[in-house]
């Protein structure tokens, strides 16, 4: 067995052994057993790391077996730049939501660690899978264990949240099911990505299964105007499912973009990058300032999440290397920021119960602590240098700003208004005199919130300092990406889009711009 | 052509038999529980379902009976699932019949004789063998609705189902009579000969054609000639209900294979656009009025409209652009589609008997409610039958309907891909009362904490089911190729 297949399956199999033998009446094995089984993964994909060869673009650790041998499915996992990163960091998101549910959930722990088991095992499918029907068997199949957490386990308006939620996302993904089939079909019988990064496509075609797939990952992302569905979806589910949510679960939609509709449809990609450009800009500054209304601390950071995936989005179609890494990089450090962020709002949430700004002031002064850990967090939220947040950010205003001045300009209010609304709730709720009861008897962190809390702030901290490690990983992929990209792929088309020739050009000095930019960072 | 061949139809001799031994058998039987009866039912069903299965492995294709029955794959492959998919009702349908004073000896012979008209519809080369195999059938599950005639919803479906069918009979037989006139001839293999060879009347064939559509509908349950599939499902005692919903879409899956691909491919063009029409309609009505049912077994029945749409979607894309090189991929995804389906019926209205006691019928969605909390396993097992029929990954269900889809897709027909795309879109309607199913069970709180009083039978089974529409949803491949051999060498002879 392979390091992918263990990663995938270790989790899985041992969520549903939980939901085997576990009940309530011995909770606590049962919580110990999910962390075992959630570190235990999170070892099992360390692997990938240290044995990762950033020379190339090529796939690496890769499973090729035959499934479905009447439709030509196989078992194809594999791993490169794009996707390498989001394996380890899915396994670690999921054992801080193993910690996080330790005292918190108390009926049917059973189901619900293995819930996440499960899910973490089937995201991890997600980005190593290379055969278009697997990725799209552990696409959907997500949505199951995420439609019980957030209905079982949510808030007062769980039920209309987890609908939406299931719906809005099937929705979408049962049409790139259709765009999957019609490239199984062109590509003579065969669901192998690679295959059809290959495939010569006519311009009509690329743009229906570019818009086909657009229509399952801007659900997903989710970009500007279907993004309704997650502030629902994070304000009703517990905190471990906004955390999973948040911090993976919308990367899966960034990350389609980069495996199916850049190189599969790129003419269609360079025609209607305008479109994603402005529904990106929208996302970046119109969701920015609807977070800053929030009322609800969770709803705001949703629909900051929703800003800061529309950075990603931007970095991809602006074709630029830094544009696309910046969008990884940031896509990483969102993970582990709005991560935190969530569990914040969880560890007040477990106290007070309310997750109404208004209900908090001056939390400062009871929980010191935890303070520090939020202030941190929200400063990374709004992209302070020598945090994670920074980083992507940085790259992809940079990359935008080469591509148009004056669309880099517009992405650069995203700071403004990230620090607009990060620290005016961070204020609402943690500065001043104490506002109340609630407040006044609030106790500070323990030491397994201490923990999870020091665990992400330093995982932040070392991102903002030195992202090279992750951005090294990306660079030969990216790269290969992009000249990818720039080659038209309309059959009997003589010469690329005019867009595409000077992407080519930047694509070879480009190549040491994000080692660059940690020097930058450093200094 | 004109042999006997009596090895060929040994199974169906068999179970002609043992039906006949166990009308007498029960005659003599005292228990009120009839163990003697279901064992040596089951028994024989079992026997005549290896047999089948052994048949089928052979893959020879023999004519018997003087060319009236030809034995090929498909017909021992389908055969062999409808023994299947009939034993499974029986080992849910005891508990439930035993409380209900249903445990007679009537539930066991009808469903054999049910069990042998399927047996002869999916192995049939002559029109008159299939409208035979088709009233044995009926006629048997006529009377098992109306099983418990003391109970007024019972023989009010009882009456509705006669008549309908009746009528669906007429049609079919009025169709089939016109085919005679217009080739002169009721043997399906010179039936497509005359055809293909240029038909003397094209008139008198489409009018044929029109009216054994038609028949094949409402056997089907397509819409608009799906009126009877609610009442029916809703009214009839859920264990004549499965032995409606579940064999018998198999037969009739048979018979529209028989019928129009081995006997009219010539004139697929027509009776297509006729499926086409059927199929929009079903998955439309279907789903749209799945959403405002409260009782589980009349939504279940408005899903098996939707779900009979994509079939239909399937055996219509057989033949796309002048050309039948997407007929075996089309026909045996369709056959596929098909038996997910009735798998996952098994289980659905298993389920719903299972969870019945003595005095409570269980058939309303909110009866459902909290069952995760009452029985957490059940509530999984349902999960997935759930997701399964909303065509969920991980579930049969999903490659069932993925396998028609691909056929559809593969035609190249703008017109089959924008009808893809709106079977997909009218699947995304169907989720939603799916997923209502799962919310009752597993985010609402229990209304009736009795604990389940079925068997362990039953129970191992309805576990053994799950399972399936799991195994098959994650490793399809070898019912798959079952399904393409047995269809392959159908079209081929």
């Amino acid at each position: 067995m392979g390091i992918l297949s263990l990663a995938i399956f270790l989790p899985i199999v041992s969520g549903l052994l939980l939901l085997a033998v576990g009940r309530d009446q011995n909770a606590s094995a049962v919580r110990w057993m999910a962390l075992v089984a959630a570190v235990a993964s999170l070892l099992a994909t360390l692997p990938l790391i240290t044995g990762f060869d950033t020379a190339s673009s090529a796939m690496q650790f890769v499973e090729n077996l035959p499934w479905i041998e009447r439709f030509n499915v196989s078992y194809h996992l594999g791993v490169d730049g794009i996707s390498m990163w989001f394996v380890p960091l899915t396994a670690f998101i999921t054992v801080i939501v193993v910690v996080a549910a330790w005292e918190v959930i108390e009926t049917r722990v059973n189901q619900y660690m293995g819930a996440f088991l499960v899910l973490s095992g089937l995201m991890i499918g997600v980005f190593a899978a290379c055969d278009g029907l697997l990725f799209y068997v552990f696409f959907e199949a997500t949505l199951i264990p995420m439609y019980i957490i957030i209905g079982v386990w949510g808030g007062k308006n769980r039920v209309y949240a987890a609908f939406k939620f299931f719906l809005y996302t099937l929705a979408g993904s049962l049409l790139t099911l259709i765009a999957l089939l019609y490239l199984y079909f062109k590509a003579g019988g065969s669901f192998d990505i690679a295959t059809w990064h290959q495939l010569p496509l006519t311009l009509h075609e690329q743009t229906l299964l570019f818009f086909a797939f657009l229509a399952a990952f801007a659900v997903k992302v989710p970009m500007w105007p279907v993004h309704t569905w997650l502030p629902d979806a994070h304000v009703e589910a517990p905190t471990g499912g906004s955390v999973v949510l948040a911090a993976i679960m919308l990367k899966l939609g960034c990350y389609g973009f980069l495996r199916f509709s850049l190189p599969i449809a790129p003419d269609a990609a360079h025609e209607y990058a305008w479109l994603i450009i402005s529904m990106s800009l929208i996302a970046v500054v119109y969701i920015g300032l609807v977070a800053l209304v929030q009322k609800d601390m969770k709803k705001l950071v949703a629909y900051s999440s929703i800003a800061h995936m529309g950075f990603v989005t931007l970095g991809f179609f602006i074709f630029n290397p830094l544009g696309v890494s910046g969008g990884l990089v940031q896509m990483i450090a969102h993970g582990f920021v709005s991560g935190a962020m969530f569990l914040a709002i969880g560890v007040l949430y477990d106290r007070v119960h309310s997750r109404e700004i208004a209900a908090y002031g001056g939390v400062v002064n009871t929980m010191p602590k935890f303070a520090a850990f939020a202030l941190f967090f929200a400063m990374a939220n709004c992209g302070l240098p020598a945090t994670a947040g920074f980083v992507g950010e940085w790259m992809v205003i940079l990359g935008a700003v080469k591509y148009s001045f004056w669309i880099g300009t517009i992405a650069a209010t995203a700071l403004i208004f990230g620090a607009a609304y990060s620290l005016w709730m961070y204020k609402r709720v943690y500065f001043g005199p104490v506002t109340n009861d609630n407040v006044r008897k609030l106790t500070d962190i323990n030491a397994r919130e201490f923990g999870m809390m020091a665990v992400l702030a330093i995982a932040t901290l070392f991102m903002g300092l030195y992202p090279k490690p992750f951005t090294d990983v990306m660079e030969a992929s990216v790269d290969g990406l992009l000249k990818h990209v720039a080659v038209s792929k309309i059959p009997g088309a003589a010469a690329p889009a005019a867009v595409a020739a000077a992407v080519v050009e930047a694509a070879a000095p480009a190549a040491s711009e994000p080692a660059a930019t940690t020097e930058a960072t450093q200094q | 052509m004109n042999a006997m061949n009596w090895l060929a139809v040994y199974p169906e001799v068999v179970l002609v038999v043992m039906a006949l031994l166990i009308t007498i058998l029960d005659l003599f039987v005292t228990d009120p529980a009839r163990r003697p009866t279901y064992w040596a039912t089951q028994l024989t069903i079992a026997v005549v379902g290896v047999m089948h299965l052994c048949y089928f492995n052979d893959g020879a294709t023999v004519y018997a009976m003087q060319g009236m029955v030809v034995a090929d794959p498909m017909g021992h492959l389908l055969a062999f699932l409808a023994c299947v998919a009939t034993l499974v009702t029986l080992v849910y349908s005891r508990p439930y019949a035993a409380s209900r004073e249903m445990l007679k000896g009537e539930l066991f012979t009808l469903t054999l004789f049910a069990l042998l008209g399927i047996a002869v519809m999916v192995s049939a080369n002559n029109f008159l063998v299939v409208y035979l195999g088709l009233e044995l059938m009926s006629l048997s599950l006529y009377a098992l609705v109306a099983l418990r005639r003391d109970h007024v919803l019972s023989t009010e479906a009882a009456m509705k189902y006669f008549v309908l069918g009746a009528l669906a009979s007429g049609f079919l037989l009025y169709g089939l009579s016109m085919m005679y006139g217009a080739t002169g001839s009721l043997s399906i293999p010179q039936v497509f000969n005359v055809i293909s060879g240029g038909a003397p009347n094209h008139a008198v064939l489409i009018f044929g054609v029109v009216f054994v559509v038609s028949g094949l509908a409402f056997k089907l349950g397509a819409a608009p000639f799906h009126m009877w599939v609610p009442d029916v499902y809703q009214g009839a005692p859920t264990a004549a209900t499965l032995l409606i919903g579940a064999a018998p879409k198999l037969a009739a899956f048979a018979i529209t294979i028989r019928l129009l691909v081995e006997g009219m491919i010539g004139l697929a063009i027509e009776w297509q656009q006729m499926l086409l029409v059927l199929a929009v309609c079903s998955l439309v009505i279907g789903n749209l009025a799945a959403i405002a049912q409260s009782n589980l077994k009349r939504m279940l029945a408005y899903s098996t409209i939707a779900q009979m749409g994509f079939v239909l979607l399937g055996l219509a894309s057989g033949v796309a652009n002048g050309n039948t090189l997407s007929a075996a991929n089309a026909y045996s995804s369709a056959m596929f589609n098909v038996v997910t389906y009735v798998m996952t019926t098994l289980g659905t209205f298993g389920m719903i008997m299972l969870l019945s006691r003595a005095g409570h019928e269980s058939e309303e969605i909110k009866d459902l409610a909290g069952l995760a909390k009452r029985s957490p396993w059940f509530a999984l097992v349902m999960m997935v039958f759930m997701f399964s029929l909303a065509g969920i990954p991980l579930t049969a269900g999903f490659n069932g309907k993925l396998a028609v889809l691909q056929a559809m897709v593969t035609t190249d027909s703008s017109l089959y891909i924008g009808l893809a795309v709106f079977a997909v879109l009218a699947s995304l309607v169907g989720a939603f009362y799916y997923l209502r199913v799962i919310k009752v069970m597993f985010f609402d709180e229990p209304a009736d904490t009795a604990p389940l009083a079925a068997p362990a039978d039953a129970r191992f089974v309805m576990t053994l089911n799950g399972l399936a529409v799991l195994v098959f949803g994650v490793m399809p491949g070898g019912l798959m190729h079952m399904c393409a051999t047995a269809v392959v060498k159908a079209l081929a002879t």
